[in-house]
């Protein structure tokens, strides 16, 4: 367990420092001149000389090589560098938005394995009856429709419409402070937008799964004992079609880093996937790397956590 | 067995629209835009926000272009940049996996070493920040997705050569005497094409998803050209404000021909593998 730990780490600090330098090589080939971008129309009336001041303290005068050096230099140690769009410490931007982040995926991630289950059990359940056709139909609908599309189908349905829910954003605008209901109202579109946008493969894996476990002989003898139907369908049948379920669940983390950008933006959620677009728009290069890093990071947890579980759950693979 | 036999039919018949959809789609791209011209910066704002009707199937938009006429131009441009995208993450992924599977030994492992590691990027993220450096344009878009999503063509042509590379008929050719370039040449690209082929199919609506999320966060084409995602961005602020239509048309035609090449793909895999037809039944 240990020594696959190490091997993973092993794995993660080279493909992490290819990304800095794919970063690195990336921005400085950019057309785009940070210190312009930094002013805007003040470039126009700003005196060259402090321009160059600007550029000496950000240290862009310097070889590239050093400043790739000095950059990765201070991440090491933590200083994250000072973000251009925001005009703060990345530090402080990234640490106040990713707990939002996390709340909102992390109940979507909830809410998603839950509805799953009890979707795709239902589907296999009900094998080639009507429901399993709408339910798969659905599935394979929705696994083709574009998330920041459903999202702004439902704020229509739900926000414009019907009026029920919020549109965006984390709090009433009125509002001055936090409060949790509030904020529980916000979430409530988001959150089910983004747990149903990842869902479909999940609702069809379940199905598959518990199909395949209810022709076993173990379910066939459970029927014959006796047991009631619900009983033999989650006790049995779902149980062990569940095995390979977390390592499917780690491999999606990309999927829901991806969604996590187009919802929070659609929602206007002030988490760190959205403000990854806001430092794009503003070519907001001390920003964006850090957060592209902090996206990497979690796929290759993700992955790391798959694979522990994996073996957690079916130690014939720990031995082979 | 009535019902396996009404499943069937039923299935037939999804493939045949699949296909039917598709044929009219690529038609309507093809045909209309050249018939119709559409003025990229037309401003019409007596008609601006019309709902659906006659003269406009799909409704307006918040400038008063219809939005039917629109999609199918944005859908013509995202397929071109799709197109290009797939070939270029086939290309890139399709060298690796030749050099990777043909090579062998430490290169092999090195190679593949990338490709998990690229794979284990998200996409998404990576595209944002690659775009992000650069000015909006198709090249931009092309760019960040061909190089985010090579590694599925790398995989398939590596382990493709690898099973290639011990069949009598190659290994007639090594010992008959022929050269490093003749094998492949000769012996391995013709066994490949289809697979690749397939690949590339495959690729086409997952690039233009990308294309039209990049669009669609202000990061992708440049904002006055019709592309999908810009569409769908635009219409935005329509919506709040009641006119559903500006939005919801051009994500139908990201949808529908996604589905549809889904349903036919399906349909390609049950006939190669015939053992998933009865679980898979949609």
């Amino acid at each position: 367990m240990l020594r696959l730990v190490l091997w993973r780490l092993a794995f993660a600090a080279p493909v992490l420092i290819m990304v800095t330098i794919g970063m690195f090589a990336l921005a400085s080939a950019s057309p785009f001149d940070p210190v312009r971008q930094y002013l805007g129309d003040r470039a126009m009336t700003t005196s060259p000389e402090v321009v160059a001041q600007i550029r000496a303290n950000w240290a862009l005068d310097r070889p590239i090589m050093e400043q790739y050096a000095t950059w990765l230099g201070n991440l090491v140690q933590g200083d994250l560098g000072e973000s251009r769009s925001f005009h703060r410490p990345v530090l402080d931007v990234v640490t106040e938005r990713l707990p939002w982040t996390l709340l909102a995926t992390g109940s979507a991630i909830v809410l998603m394995l839950a509805g799953s289950l009890l979707v795709g059990t239902l589907a296999a359940w009900r094998q080639g009856g009507a429901l399993d056709r709408v339910i798969t139909g659905a599935a394979f609908a929705n696994e083709s429709a574009p998330v920041f599309w459903l999202a702004l189908l439902v704020v229509y349905v739900f926000s414009v419409k019907l009026g029920w829910l919020p549109a965006g954003g984390l709090t009433d605008a009125a509002s001055t402070t936090v409060d949790p209901l509030d904020v529980a109202r916000h979430m409530v579109l988001p959150v089910t937008v983004l747990a149903v946008s990842q869902s479909s493969w999940l609702v069809l894996y379940v199905r598959e799964s518990v199909i395949g476990t209810l022709r076993e002989d173990f379910v066939t003898g459970a029927r014959a004992r006796g047991l009631r139907e619900r009983t033999v369908l989650i006790r049995h049948a779902l149980r062990s079609a569940l095995l390979p379920f977390l390592t499917l669940l780690g491999a999606r983390i990309p999927e829901l880093v991806t969604g996590a950008i187009l919802v929070e933006t659609v929602f206007s959620w002030p988490g760190v996937a959205s403000t990854s677009v806001q430092a794009a728009l503003a070519v907001d290069f001390p920003l964006l790397a850090v957060l592209t890093l902090l996206g990497t990071v979690a796929v290759l947890t993700g992955n790391l956590v798959a694979d522990l579980a994996y073996r957690l759950a079916d130690p014939r693979v720990a031995t082979s | 067995m009535t019902t396996e036999l009404a499943q069937v039919k039923v299935r037939r018949k999804g493939v045949w629209a699949a296909a039917i959809t598709l044929g009219v789609l690529a038609l309507a791209v093809l045909v209309v835009p050249p018939i119709v011209q559409l003025d990229q910066q037309l401003v019409d704002l007596r008609s601006a926000g019309l709902a659906p009707s006659l003269a406009h199937p799909l409704g307006t938009d918040e400038m008063g272009r219809d939005v039917l006429l629109r999609s199918l131009y944005g859908l013509r441009v995202s397929f071109m940049v799709g197109l290009v995208a797939a070939l270029v993450s086939m290309v890139i992924g399709g060298l690796i996996g030749l050099a990777a599977g043909s090579l062998g030994g430490l290169p092999d492992r090195l190679l593949m070493r990338v490709v998990d590691g690229f794979s284990a990027l998200p996409h998404l993220l990576l595209g944002i920040f690659i775009v992000a450096m650069f000015a909006p344009s198709p090249y931009a878009v092309i760019v960040s997705v061909g190089v985010t999503h090579w590694t599925t063509a790398a995989r398939i042509v590596r382990s493709e050569v690898l099973s290639l590379r011990e069949r009598p008929f190659v290994e007639a050719a090594v010992s008959g005497g022929a050269s490093r370039a003749r094998v492949v040449r000769r012996h391995l690209l013709p066994h490949l094409a289809p697979h690749l082929l397939l690949a590339t199919v495959l690729m086409v609506p997952h690039a233009i998803w990308h294309e039209t999320a990049l669009s669609f966060l202000g990061l992708g084409l440049p904002p006055h050209l019709a592309s999908l995602g810009n569409m769908i961005n635009d219409g935005q602020r329509s919506l709040l404000s009641g006119d559903w239509w500006s939005s919801f048309a051009p994500g139908l035609f990201i949808l529908v021909p996604t589905l549809a090449v889904s349903v036919l793909t399906q349909h390609w895999r049950d006939r190669l593998n015939p053992r998933t037809r009865s679980e898979l039944s949609l």
